[in-house]
């Protein structure tokens, strides 16, 4: 038996290495572990039936001595990644015969190190939620407790890892959806400096925020992901180049010793038992020889706000490709339609769930001449604020901490019929997404239900290492208590 | 914003809906602009956007790319001798 619950990619590595079990074993053994408890869960929306053969050829590299840190690790990838010949449906009837036709840019990286995609995996449609409850492949279940939501949009890659059915997975963020899901399921998920990983073959919500983003138990297995997908891509246009990734600029010092939290955010909101825990950890790090500065952030505090005129903005244009005419759900077949309109309008219809919709028509809004002023022109500038506000900020602090999500996992149909409810839950999420720097979400313990919690760092661009060096601290610190 | 508000932007967007969907979107999107109005009240002064960006240029040449032709055309909704099929225009 392979003890799954205290794997890591590390120590999956060195026994496969020492022959200890093989890379073909250890996918068996996640492998029923999905057969167990995936009807229930729902992370994954399908297992690929080529797994086992990318397994094979994964050992053969350890048997030739070509094995590196990620061959044989067993990975889940979020249903918006492409992988060349398998489905990928962003969680979305209208794309739910639509097969990849190229890989994105991390599923070839990770082909080539010989890592094994188990499967794809549970989102809300489109990447549109925070709690994968909005997939048109029905809602996901958080393994904690299994009437309340893993999170989203992430969840299903989210569980894959909380419930060991992966050793690790991928998931993606434009705000929140990946560090929201971790809070939720009591996991690491780190989303990247934005320009970091490459966007190439990712399904688009938000071309300007969206990131790649890995899930794991631990900050390291987050850390070797980050550092593998991390570079320079010329097929995404917004990739950045080596040269432009200053990895000590904006740190006062080589490793981060000042935190600068700001407490004015904290006024309204917040459930008792996530600020008492976020409390406690601040107090932590003050013990552990960490300077808490207090920040104020009067441009940040509108981040999620501004995000939901730039988002849809952007959903609106994107999601335009999707039209019934050249792949995905189409109204072709219909007799009864005469003309090309018809079909888009009636495709679109059907295909699109409710939060889809939603978007698309207030983005559509927002940048409609009359509005674009008052909506959209004054978030980009709002959003530049921002960019300069945590840019003055990282002169003072090393790290900004908050709590990664202002309440525990909530039950499933919860704020289904209130968007703004749900749109909330993001809150502490939006300002690493506006202004692009990293930030990291670290388990802080549990509710006294044995709901798990979570606080969240942020660093200047670039800055990923000073977020796992205060993950590993927090990590030895919890561990010592 | 009204139910013929909403009419014109589904069309604009191409998206049919029921007049029951029209409503719940009208009373949704009512909602989510009075939070997002809120920006309105801050002072962001006369910024330029993206001022510290960067444009990163490459060469326009051709490069070779593998796609499976097959792949793709098999996925048409509709199709003729290997052509993307659509109905007519008008």
């Amino acid at each position: 038996m392979i003890d799954l619950k205290n794997l890591t990619i590390e120590k999956a590595h060195a026994s496969m290495k020492s022959g200890e079990f093989t890379c073909v074993e250890l996918l068996e053994a996640y492998l029923k572990n999905i057969d167990l408890k995936n009807k229930e869960l729902n992370a994954y929306l399908e297992v690929f039936a080529d797994a086992k053969e990318h397994a094979e050829k994964a050992q053969k590299k350890f048997k030739d001595g070509t094995a590196e840190l990620l061959t044989g690790i067993p990975f889940a990838i979020k249903d918006n990644i492409l992988f060349n010949g398998h489905t990928a449906s962003a969680g979305s009837k209208i794309l739910e015969n639509y097969t990849a036709t190229y890989d994105s840019f991390v599923v070839r990286e990770l082909k080539k190190a010989g890592a094994v995609i188990i499967g794809r995996t549970n989102m809300d449609e489109f990447a549109m939620g925070s709690s994968t409850q909005t997939s048109a492949y029905g809602v996901s279940r958080n393994p904690y407790d299994l009437s309340r939501v893993p999170g989203g949009s992430s969840g299903g890659s989210a569980i894959a890892v909380a419930a060991d059915l992966s050793l690790v997975s991928l998931g993606t963020e434009t705000c929140g959806s990946v560090r929201e899901p971790a809070a939720f399921c009591g996991l690491v998920g780190l989303k990247p400096t934005y320009g970091a990983v490459s966007r190439n073959g990712i399904i688009a919500m938000g071309n300007s925020l969206d990131q790649v983003s890995p899930f794991g138990k631990n900050v390291r297995d987050t850390e070797i992901i980050f550092n593998f997908l991390s570079k320079y891509d010329p097929e995404d246009s917004t990739s950045v180049p080596e040269n432009f990734r200053n990895k000590n600029e904006g740190l006062t010092s080589g490793s981060p010793k000042t935190i600068g939290v700001p407490w004015h955010l904290f006024e309204k909101g917040m459930d008792p038992e996530v600020m008492d825990n976020f409390k406690q950890s601040v107090e932590k790090f003050e013990k552990a020889g960490y300077e808490i500065k207090e920040i104020e952030l009067p441009f940040s505090k509108y981040s999620l706000e501004a995000y939901y005129i730039i988002m849809p903005a952007e959903v609106s244009t994107n999601l335009a490709r999707f039209d019934g005419i050249r792949y995905g759900y189409s109204e072709q077949g219909n007799k009864e339609i005469k003309n090309l309109k018809e079909i888009y309008t009636k495709s679109r219809g059907k295909g699109f769930g409710q939060e889809a919709r939603r978007r698309i028509l207030l983005g559509t809004y927002v940048l409609s001449h009359g509005y674009y002023d008052a909506y959209y022109n004054r978030a980009i500038k709002l959003r530049e604020k921002i960019k300069m506000e945590i840019a003055k900020t990282f002169e003072t602090v090393d790290l900004i901490a908050t709590p990664t999500a202002p309440m525990p996992a909530f039950k499933i149909g919860e704020k289904l019929d209130d968007p703004v409810a749900m749109y909330l839950c993001d809150i502490f999420s939006a300002p690493a997404n506006m202004s692009g720097v990293p930030s990291i979400a670290l388990p802080s313990g549990k509710t006294k239900n044995g709901l798990p919690l979570s606080i969240q760092f942020m660093a200047p661009h670039f800055c990923e290492n000073a977020l796992f060096a205060v993950g590993k601290e927090f990590e030895a610190i919890r561990e010592s208590e | 914003m009204n139910i013929q508000d909403v009419e014109n932007l589904a069309e604009l967007a191409r998206i049919e809906l029921t007049d029951k969907e029209k409503e719940s979107i009208l009373r949704d999107m009512e909602g989510i602009l009075k939070y997002v109005k809120t920006i309105q009240q801050v002072e962001v002064g006369d910024i330029r956007p993206s001022a510290n960006l960067q444009n990163v240029w490459r060469e326009d040449k051709i490069e070779p790319r593998e796609f499976s032709r097959e792949l793709i055309t098999r996925q048409f909704p509709d199709a003729q001798d290997g052509f993307l099929k659509v109905k007519k225009i008008l």
